[in-house]
């Protein structure tokens, strides 16, 4: 099992870009060791920038050193990132167009048992709702890195989501990688799984119980959650008999809205939408809250099973 | 009167025209903050339409955004654009020069508005500067209303903390705000003392209308170094229209037509 987290990889992926480019600017608010930065600001003491816990101060600084012709990563927990510093992102960084990677560290409930006050279950609605923001949620550590390889070729807006737990590996070095373009790990017939994040290895997990059952399952790694891959949506509902969206955050405003929105618009096709519920959730490590709440492969797959046993069974009455 | 109090009652002139003929826009803090933007612009900046793409320019933040009407007018004369477009679009459909400041404009740094965050935009621009060894100067002008918004705490705290010397500060203190005086709203008084203890060189200009004692304050700021400057300038809301002087109600308020002229004629006589 992969060791490496995400957050690692990108402080790695900096410190070598920094090697050359004098203009990236690592911003953190207490949160260097969270989001794995330290080796970023022990080597590059005048490219870092401590700004204390003061998540709004965070993004408006970040704003301000963009405005100047930075090229800033600003890292905090994803909890307090996307939410205490909304209004920041909307105004400072999405409207300015400054910028600045708002890099959202222990992203969902990567603090589990840490409580509400910690999970981030809305910043893919809140973020992909602010104009001129985009949204990302790599899977794995060789994604990652690729994503903000790409990410320091331009200078607009990103919100890019990673989790606090080393992901398992979906890719290896050889990975192809096309910003905005979602990765087709698989092709299937019966049903594709349309995956974010840390959900990306769940669904590739699911889909290999149920291939051995006999079910064709695709698998989409949806990493741009906006711009999300619109081709890559008609194309899997054109070709299956239905969607499930798999994705670490609450019901409402995520990829599953996103991609429901898309197929229903476009493609009508049913889409079963797998997420976290809409209450307090339950306290525990990420792999038991996530077995609790369907969104282990276990519970991918029994979803997926129960739904083409369902719609078989509607079909062959309709038949009859 | 010095030249540059005079030519601040010259552009309080377009200002009014400018609200009369939009209907929009917020009178009282365009004629309290004038002065400011007046001294900045005019008399101390290295900022104008020759050097805007250099990046030693100074830079000017309008965190109290709202005033963006007697910015319009300022950055028009200043050269940026014809001040007369402005005053004849000021907030009309499909105008560039809408109600806040945004960066379609001619002249202006970056986008706000949203009160609280012009202090901590400054901060990184003066962190920018640190980093590159550049020497403009960053102003940020907010108001006394303004500094209910707990974000600027979070603002001066870093900027005492970088020691941002590069970086002066400006409250326009006319002790009004839209609910009525800003001790009934929320009590902002003592701001000197709030910025000492962020670690602050503070000046307090007594009569934040004139323009020499401003003058003065800028280059006292200029001369200051290992700390950020600010200058709180007790200033009067609605500064040299009678009717408008010391009136919350004036916030925002729409200039009748004989309200135009009256004004308009009270800073004719200054100006005589």
């Amino acid at each position: 099992m992969n060791q490496i987290t995400n957050r690692q990889v990108i402080c790695d992926t900096l410190c070598k870009a920094a090697e050359t480019d004098k203009d990236i600017v690592v911003v953190c608010s207490d949160s260097r060791g969270s989001a794995s930065m330290t080796p970023f600001a022990e080597s590059y003491p005048a490219q870092f920038v401590e700004l204390g816990i003061a998540e709004q101060n965070l993004v408006t600084v970040s704003a301000g050193l963009a405005a100047c012709g930075k090229k800033v990563f600003a890292a905090s927990p994803a909890s307090f990132l996307s939410t205490r510093s909304y209004e920041q992102a909307k105004v400072d960084v999405a409207y300015s167009q400054t910028n600045v990677t708002l890099v959202g560290i222990s992203g969902g409930i990567s603090y589990g048992a840490l409580g509400m006050t910690h999970h981030s279950c809305q910043d893919i609605a809140a973020m992909a709702a602010l104009p001129g923001m985009r949204v990302y949620l790599p899977s794995d550590r060789f994604q990652t890195k690729c994503l903000v390889e790409e990410l320091l070729k331009d200078e607009k807006p990103a919100y890019v989501r990673v989790s606090r737990l080393p992901t398992e590996d979906v890719y290896d070095e050889n990975i192809l990688f096309r910003l905005n373009r979602a990765n087709v790990i698989a092709e299937g017939c019966d049903a594709v799984l349309i995956a974010c994040g840390e959900m990306v290895p769940a669904a590739v997990r699911a889909r290999r119980l149920l291939e051995k059952e006999g079910y064709s399952i695709g698998v989409i790694d949806m990493y741009c959650v906006k711009p999300v891959d619109k081709e890559a949506i008609l194309k899997a509902a054109g070709g299956a008999k239905l969607l499930v969206t798999l994705e670490e955050h609450s019901p409402y405003g995520g990829l599953g809205s996103i991609v429901s929105q898309i197929a229903g618009e476009y493609c009508p096709r049913r889409v079963i939408n797998l997420s976290l519920p809409d209450c307090h959730l339950i306290a525990g490590t990420n792999t038991e809250v996530f077995r609790y709440y369907g969104l282990d492969e276990e519970g991918v797959a029994a979803t997926v099973r129960e739904a083409l046993a369902k719609d078989g069974a509607a079909e062959r009455e309709g038949q009859e | 009167m010095d030249a540059l109090t005079k030519k601040a009652y010259e552009l309080r002139r377009d200002i009014i025209e400018e609200v009369y003929r939009s209907k929009a826009g917020h009178v009282g803090g365009d004629l309290s903050v004038i002065d400011i933007m007046t001294t900045l612009y005019f008399g101390v900046m290295n900022v104008g339409p020759d050097n805007w793409t250099d990046e030693n320019r100074d830079r000017f933040l309008l965190s109290k955004g709202h005033c963006v009407d007697a910015l319009y007018i300022v950055l028009g004369e200043k050269g940026f654009f014809d001040k007369q477009e402005a005053i004849d679009t000021f907030s009309a459909f499909g105008s560039k020069y809408i109600g806040h400041p945004n960066t379609e404009v001619p002249g202006i740094e970056i986008n706000s508005g949203s009160l609280g965050h012009g202090l901590a935009l400054g901060v990184g621009m003066a962190l920018a500067a640190k980093m590159d060894h550049r020497s403009y100067r960053t102003y940020v002008v907010l108001g006394d209303g303004e500094m209910a918004e707990g974000s600027n705490y979070e603002g001066m705290m870093a900027a005492g903390h970088y020691k941002l010397d590069n970086l002066c500060a400006t409250v326009d203190v006319n002790g009004l705000q839209i609910s009525g005086t800003t001790a009934q709203v929320m009590n902002s008084a003592d701001l000197g003392r709030k910025f000492e203890e962020f670690g602050w060189n503070v000046i307090e200009v007594s009569d934040g209308n004139d323009c020499g004692q401003l003058a003065a304050a800028y280059e006292k700021a200029a001369a200051c170094k290992g700390m950020p400057s600010a200058v709180i300038a007790h200033t009067v809301k609605g500064k040299g229209v009678s009717f408008m002087e010391h009136q919350a109600g004036w916030h925002h308020g729409v200039i009748t037509e004989e309200q135009y002229r009256r004004a308009a004629k009270e800073i004719e006589e200054v100006l005589r």
